[in-house]
């Protein structure tokens, strides 16, 4: 049983690491679609709070992830396993790219090719952000953070502005905060805006 | 020595690298430049090259700098220098984490930060959508771009209604590498 396990997250990982193109939020919609709806190992709101831990954490988001649902399937060793796993496909398509092609992206096909993986990559964190939304408490304060955060963040893109995600999180963190102190249990409705 | 410097190099990109690939960026800029393992075009140059492989921007990079430099122990002592630091960190909170989320502080701050980092993952996702097929520095439209992202949102969205499950990412990659080489090819 135990065995088993850690060769199913050994794999598991290493198919996420092989087609997770694009980094951090891409790989967070990939973790999501594997780990929560296919193989039900951790919940949504647990992705949820690994996304969070992950975000404000230091490192690679991807590695946070795996380590995180390594340890919670078997401990010690798994988040071992899950974290070697995912690296091991991109540590060997790297290191044999600086091996043995100089101007890998000078290949027309393979340009060609990712263009429209670049594409993709955009679809599947947007797709990622949907699910997320519909599973969202439909409640005034965390839409509000929520469009407020992405029109921040869609401006600070746009204006490419020298303000990064984490303040921005330190400031929800902060409302949110303040709000439960001096309003208490988010239990009633209305009236939380800003 | 080199396999040190390596080491400690991507040991601080690990520690210090907040909010995923695009944050770590200018951190990684400034020890790749400053210890003169790559000049600073090759930079550029593999950073597109690690954002269109497989894998974490950040391991991506550490793998190729750490090889250039050091050969297969090279890459092998970067890109593990680079993973350690959030390794022991998720791992420590892990032993802490139940108790710590039952606090109702902590939890206060997370129904915070949960909405909020949606909005930026919506942000972001809407953002290189857009970008791809409008050029915000240059003001044009990309019409490949545009046929592409049309095919794939219709098959990504309509998929789940049609064929009742819904499309894996994997296959929406393949898809998107071979409408690219068809597009882009013509």
């Amino acid at each position: 049983m135990r065995k088993n396990i850690l060769l199913d997250l050994l794999l598991t990982f290493m198919k996420i690491g092989f087609f997770t193109f694009g980094g951090g939020y891409a790989m967070i919609s990939m973790i999501e679609n594997t780990c929560v709806e296919k193989k039900k190992w951790i919940s949504h709101d647990d992705m949820m709070n690994v996304t969070v831990i992950a975000e404000s954490t230091p490192g690679p988001i991807a590695i946070n992830c795996a380590t995180f649902v390594g340890y919670q399937q078997a401990g010690f060793s798994g988040s071992l396993i899950a974290t070697l796993g995912i690296i091991l496909p991109s540590f060997a398509v790297i290191f044999l790219i600086s091996m043995f092609l100089d101007n890998f992206l000078e290949i027309t096909v393979i340009a060609n090719a990712f263009k429209g993986i670049k594409i993709a990559v955009g679809i599947l964190i947007l797709d990622a952000a949907i699910t997320m939304i519909k599973k969202m408490h439909k409640k005034v304060l965390p839409r509000a953070i929520m469009v407020c955060s992405f029109a921040a963040m869609l401006l600070i893109n746009i204006f490419s502005l020298n303000f990064s995600s984490i303040s921005l999180m330190l400031i929800a963190a902060a409302v949110s905060l303040t709000i439960f102190v001096v309003k208490g249990a988010p239990e009633q409705k209305g009236g939380a805006g800003k | 020595m080199i396999y040190l410097d390596l080491f400690l190099g991507f040991l601080r990109v690990g520690c210090f690298a907040f909010g995923g690939a695009y944050g770590a960026i200018p951190l990684i800029r400034d020890v790749v430049l400053s210890y003169g393992w790559l000049t600073d075009e090759t930079l550029t140059y593999m950073i597109a090259v690690s954002e269109s492989t497989p894998g974490p921007i950040m391991v991506n990079l550490a793998t190729y700098v750490g090889s250039s430099q050091g050969g297969l122990l090279g890459a092998i002592i970067a890109t593990l220098a680079v993973v350690l630091p959030s390794f022991f960190v998720i791992l420590l909170l892990m032993v802490a984490l139940k108790t710590l989320l039952k606090n109702k502080y902590v939890q206060a701050i997370l129904r915070g930060l949960k909405p909020c980092i949606i909005g930026i993952i919506l942000a972001t996702g809407v953002y290189m959508t857009v970008n791809h097929v409008v050029s915000l520095e240059s003001a044009t439209v990309s019409i490949q771009a545009a046929i592409i992202t049309a095919i794939l949102a219709v098959v990504m969205f309509c998929s789940k209604p049609i064929l009742k499950k819904k499309m894996s990412p994997i296959m929406l990659i393949m898809v998107s590498a071979a409408l690219g080489i068809v597009v882009y090819g013509i």
